[in-house]
């Protein structure tokens, strides 16, 4: 196995033995980004040298010193929708083509505090809006195992990074599935914390009320690795959970001997593609073996989650784009008559189609004499998907579901319908609205060899269980660090 | 429940986005595709439910009212498309 | 017909805090622009507010101060719209649960009393300032964006100009005692917004109002009621009906004008702010902050009547203010003459403070300086009229009374062996009024004082040469 394609705690081993330095493992995957970027565009932009100039200064230091931190060294990746300092932030928008933050995002002043190693900034949707990753304004990313398909959305490229190697992890922002659906359509583990649980300062927000940052990795010990790092209190966010620390991986491999899993048919219903079925079926007999109980629980009112869902993340959006008005950064249309016309020409050649349709559904559901109809009545509906997944954790420990309807679709596939393209998220939006934890890993690949996810979910804060049950069956399957048929020079 | 040219235009002065006639159309019907999905909403009875407007009860986060620091003047404006005496720059505002 | 005037008003008032309502910058007034500025103040993306502690204390502290219920429950919100001044193009706002509810005030004009209801006080963020200085736009100062406020609502209570104004002075006073702002009007921290509206005398329904914003003096106040009053008056009798609006107040023109109109009216779009949790306010909390209040303007007047022995007038005038009654207090502490302090403050200082156009805030004299001042004058060193020079040359100079009395040799002369000598030879230069005064004119005494105060150039303590000249005369009499 080649440095690049390794797990984290692989090259944790490694490191620690001193038998390859931080600069060898850089320049690992330095290489394989020249030798696979071009074909996968996983990355908007690339701080390769940096990086490179990172590790060595590193590796003076470590050659001092005999103890390093989990991520030091780690060369990894982060969603463009992160605040960097001095990097460019984009959100795979036109509005923000050139905005260079004075500031940082926490989880990217956190990683740099561990010694991680930043290698570029990944393609997103705009604005972190879509499924597929096809919403950005600069490039569209392709599916490492198949180049003709979408990588799933919206943190696409944090996704294909990890898949084609072009970073050990990443980090991706899930308002109703940005983490989870990509980590399935990609054949990576992909973490959606409970929210409040890792600080949103500096994430460019989306939906405020569901965005939560999440890592992408090759196994679930990764997982917990980088969870380990990111998750924490922080003053900057009014929303961010005062908590004692945890080491997610100290409880990773207990085993599910005795849990209870809950199966739901509401999960399993029509438009589910029968591979995946199968898949998800193989899963639950595998658990069984290992000891846990399988209980059927049911959902009154999933059917409502999805208009929820995209009631509330426009009508937060439709506010949390306002800003975007080409007067403090960002884009500005270069014509314009007056202020108005400043704001309408700005906003509408800055944004794209998708944010639009957003802004303007979002902007209607909050407007004079629809708010309790559309926005209200969502967040009522909120509280009642809420109190079904209560009811539900009443019965069983952890829910196993599929994460995704399908596998990976061709890219164009689903652009022309939105609502069909809203579709896909049909299994990943209830978790957002209630807050919870959900972690997608690979549990198979359907017939034309694309990778199939499932989904584990569980009350607030039940990340220690998720990623324990996730290890157990990573661990039984053997579903581990899958590759993509990706050549090393493509 | 569909949506009239007239509403997307209204929205759209409110979100503060222009349309061509075309798109204008193309809205109403994407938007009001998604509305009549969202419809399925109305059937439930939500008159005795509050609304949850945070997913967890967390409350009373305040900040102490020390100060900090702020960015130089050059940092602030370093973004801005347009800037003149230590400003940001738009069109003359009347109002 | 007779006509009725309908107002309520909102006031907005920043607060002295430290820092601004999300974010760690100061709120200091007069800067240099867009140097008092951080990522969030800015709008920029991906930042988040976090509540300064300070804005719910002084907003509590103000509802308690105005008899407000304060909310157990409160939350923030978003106002929706875009200005050039607004950087998340939302104000942060309370919109449907505010902190406090319910207060009332009382003023009195030409001595009426009554009582204002107060609907609601809310905390929100203030914008930016635009600048109309640039030749061809304008320019944008971020400086005041994310100052706190609190916005005070009234109930449409007020029915005059007058009863506006003494409102209005009544809110600040009690505010400006409290400490939760300097509520300095010629620098934006007081701005009002004025709803109107005319009903005829006697009808219970309100008639359509008007909006009138952008009110930021007392002044400006007054002539602006005054003005949309009498224009609602006269659309009426022209049979025209008000059309509900938003307008503008100039005052540099003394006329308003219509802003928007109701179909124009914005769609602000309110919804929770995801951004930030809730406001709980425990029983206890409201009651420290109860305690902790200081005496308030009815209450200080009520003390300085019963404990000063002022009169009623006195007593209304030293407490105007908080930084007034302040000096009055710490001067009394000094020098336990509470009604001659007052005389001073009433009827000395505030000419010179206008001369040296300060007011009693940066007053450039300390409640000791006035006090030994006083002293000098009540022990007869100086006389009355040369305390008030010597006051006048305290504005001026900053110096202590006693070393201007030393340097301009202002005191009085008391010394009866060097005061003699001076009598005696005017009593013996003027024999004809000794003559009068054997003969029983008692007047010709106020000539031979004149005469000596003329050759003491005024240094002579009055009294003691009074004495002396008696019994001078008394002598060339026997």
């Amino acid at each position: 196995m080649e440095l690049y394609q390794k797990t984290i705690h692989e090259i944790n081993d490694l490191l620690d033995k001193k038998e390859v330095t931080v600069t060898d493992v850089t320049q690992a995957v330095v290489n394989r980004i020249n030798a696979v970027e071009k074909a996968t565009d996983a990355y908007l932009s690339l701080q390769t040298e940096a990086a490179l100039e990172a590790a060595q200064g590193l590796d003076a230091e470590l050659s001092g010193r005999a103890k390093r931190t989990s991520l030091e060294g780690i060369p990894y990746g982060l969603k463009d929708n992160m605040c960097t300092k001095g990097i460019l932030t984009t959100c795979a928008s036109k509005m923000l083509y050139n905005f260079n933050p004075p500031y940082n995002a926490e989880v990217y002043d956190r990683l740099s505090e561990e010694g991680g190693i930043l290698l570029g900034k990944t393609n997103m949707d705009e604005f972190a809006m879509g499924s597929s990753t096809e919403n950005s304004a600069y490039k569209k990313t392709r599916n490492p195992w198949d180049l003709n398909k979408v990588p799933g959305g919206s943190s696409g490229g944090s996704a294909v990074a990890v898949a084609a190697d072009t970073a050990f992890y990443t980090l991706g922002s899930d308002t109703g599935g940005s983490i989870r659906q990509p980590a399935s359509f990609c054949g990576v583990v992909g973490m959606k914390p409970t929210y409040g649980l890792v600080s949103r300062y500096g994430l460019v927000a989306f939906a405020s009320s569901l965005d939560q940052i999440g890592p992408f990795t090759k196994d679930v010990e990764d997982c917990a690795l980088v969870l380990n790092a990111i998750v924490g209190h922080d003053a900057k966010d009014s929303t961010s959970l005062n908590l004692e620390k945890t080491d997610y991986t100290q409880t990773l491999k207990q085993g599910v001997k005795g849990l209870k899993i809950g199966v739901a048919k509401e999960f399993f219903g029509e438009g589910l593609q029968p591979e995946v079925r199968k898949s998800l079926e193989d899963a639950i007999a595998i658990y069984k073996t290992l000891g846990a109980s399988i209980v059927d629980v049911s959902f009154q009112h999933l059917d409502y989650a999805l208009s929820a869902y995209y009631m509330i993340s426009s009508a937060e959006a439709s506010s949390n784009l306002a800003r975007y008005d080409g007067i403090r950064y960002g884009f500005r249309a270069e014509e314009y008559s007056d202020l108005v016309d400043l704001y309408k020409k700005t906003r509408s050649q800055g944004f794209g189609d998708e944010v639009k349709r957003r802004i303007m559904l979002g902007t209607y559901a909050l407007s004079s004499g629809y708010y309790d109809a559309y926005y209200k009545k969502a967040m009522q509906v909120r509280t009642i998907i809420k109190a079904d997944f209560d009811q539900v954790f009443g019965g069983c420990d952890v829910l196993l579901t599929p994460t995704a309807p399908t596998t990976a679709f061709g890219i164009g596939e689903k652009t022309s319908n939105p609502l069909e393209m809203y579709l896909t998220d049909i299994y990943t939006v209830p978790v957002n609205i209630a807050g919870i934890p959900g972690v997608s890993i690979p549990c198979g690949l359907d017939n034309n060899g694309m990778p199939i996810g499932m989904q584990l979910l569980g009350p607030i804060l039940s990340e220690e269980t998720l990623l324990k049950t996730a290890w157990a069956f990573e661990h039984e399957s053997g579903l581990t660090n899958l590759k993509a048929p990706l050549g090393t020079e493509v | 429940m569909s949506l009239t040219r007239e509403d997307v235009t209204y929205v759209a002065n409110l979100a503060r986005l222009e349309f061509s006639e075309d798109e204008v159309i193309a809205l109403a019907d994407q938007l009001g595709a998604v509305l009549d999905y969202a419809e399925t909403l109305s059937g439930l009875d939500t008159s005795k439910i509050k609304a949850t407007e945070h997913v967890l009860a967390v409350q009373n986060v305040f900040r102490a009212d020390e100060i900090e620091s702020c960015l130089t003047n050059e940092e602030a404006l370093a973004n801005a498309p347009e800037s003149e005496a230590g400003c940001f720059k738009v069109p003359r505002v009347m109002e | 017909m007779e006509y009725e005037i309908v107002i309520g008003m909102e006031i907005h008032i920043e607060l002295g805090t430290k820092t601004k309502i999300f974010c760690s910058c100061p709120t200091e007034f007069g800067q240099d622009e867009n140097t008092h500025t951080c990522p969030v103040c800015l709008g920029m993306p991906g930042v988040l507010p976090v509540l300064n502690e300070k804005v719910v204390e002084y907003a509590t502290r103000a509802g308690l101060a105005l008899n407000c219920e304060i909310a157990h429950f409160s939350k923030m919100d978003r106002k929706n719209y875009f200005y050039p001044d607004l950087p998340k193009a939302y104000q942060t706002s309370q919109f449907d649960l505010p902190i406090c509810t319910g207060g009332v005030v009382g003023i009195e004009v030409d001595g009426v009393k009554k009582d204002i209801g107060i609907t609601r006080i809310h905390i929100e963020e203030d914008a930016g300032k635009l600048l109309h200085e640039s030749a061809d736009g304008t320019l944008l100062d971020v400086n005041r964006c994310g100052v706190p406020l609190i916005e005070i609502v009234t109930e449409p209570d007020l029915r005059s100009a007058e009863e506006a104004r003494a409102f209005a002075e009544k809110v600040r006073n009690i505010l400006e005692y409290t400490g939760v702002s300097d509520c300095k009007m010629e620098q934006g921290s007081m701005r009002f917004d004025v709803n109107l509206s005319i009903r005829e005398k006697g009808s219970e329904v309100l008639g359509t109002r008007t909006e009138m914003k952008n009110l930021n003096s007392f002044r400006a106040l007054i002539r602006a009621v005054q003005y949309e009053s009498k224009r609602q008056i006269i659309e009426l009798k022209k049979g025209h009906t008000i059309i509900q609006e938003t307008r503008k107040w100039d005052d540099t023109k003394g006329t308003s004008s219509s802003l928007r109109s109701k179909e124009e009216a914005h769609d602000y779009r309110y919804f929770p702010e995801p951004d930030l949790v809730p406001i709980v306010l425990e029983p206890a909390y409201i009651e420290k902050i109860k305690s902790e209040l200081p005496e308030l303007p009815e209450a200080k007047k009520q003390r300085y009547i019963d404990e000063y022995k002022l009169p009623e007038y006195d007593a209304g005038v030293l407490t105007t203010t908080g930084v007034t009654a302040r000096f009055f207090e710490d001067a009394v502490a000094l020098y336990n003459e509470p009604k001659q302090i007052s005389n001073w403050m009433m009827v000395e200082i505030p000419p010179l403070l206008k001369e040296n156009e300060v007011s009693m805030e940066n007053i450039s004299i300390t409640p000791a300086q006035l006090v030994e001042l006083l002293k000098l004058v009540k022990n007869n060193e100086i006389s009355g009229n040369t305390g008030k020079e010597v006051l006048k040359e305290m504005f001026s100079t900053g110096k202590n009374p006693g070393d201007i009395v030393k340097e301009k040799g202002l005191a009085q002369m008391s010394d009866t062996g060097e005061l003699e000598a001076i009598i005696e030879k005017i009593v013996s230069d003027n024999p004809k009024s000794v003559e009068d005064i054997g003969a029983g004119n008692e007047k010709a005494y106020g000539f031979l004082t004149g005469q000596v105060m003329k050759a003491t150039k005024g240094k002579a303590n009055a009294q003691v040469a009074n004495e002396i000249i008696r019994a001078v005369v008394a002598k060339h009499l026997a």
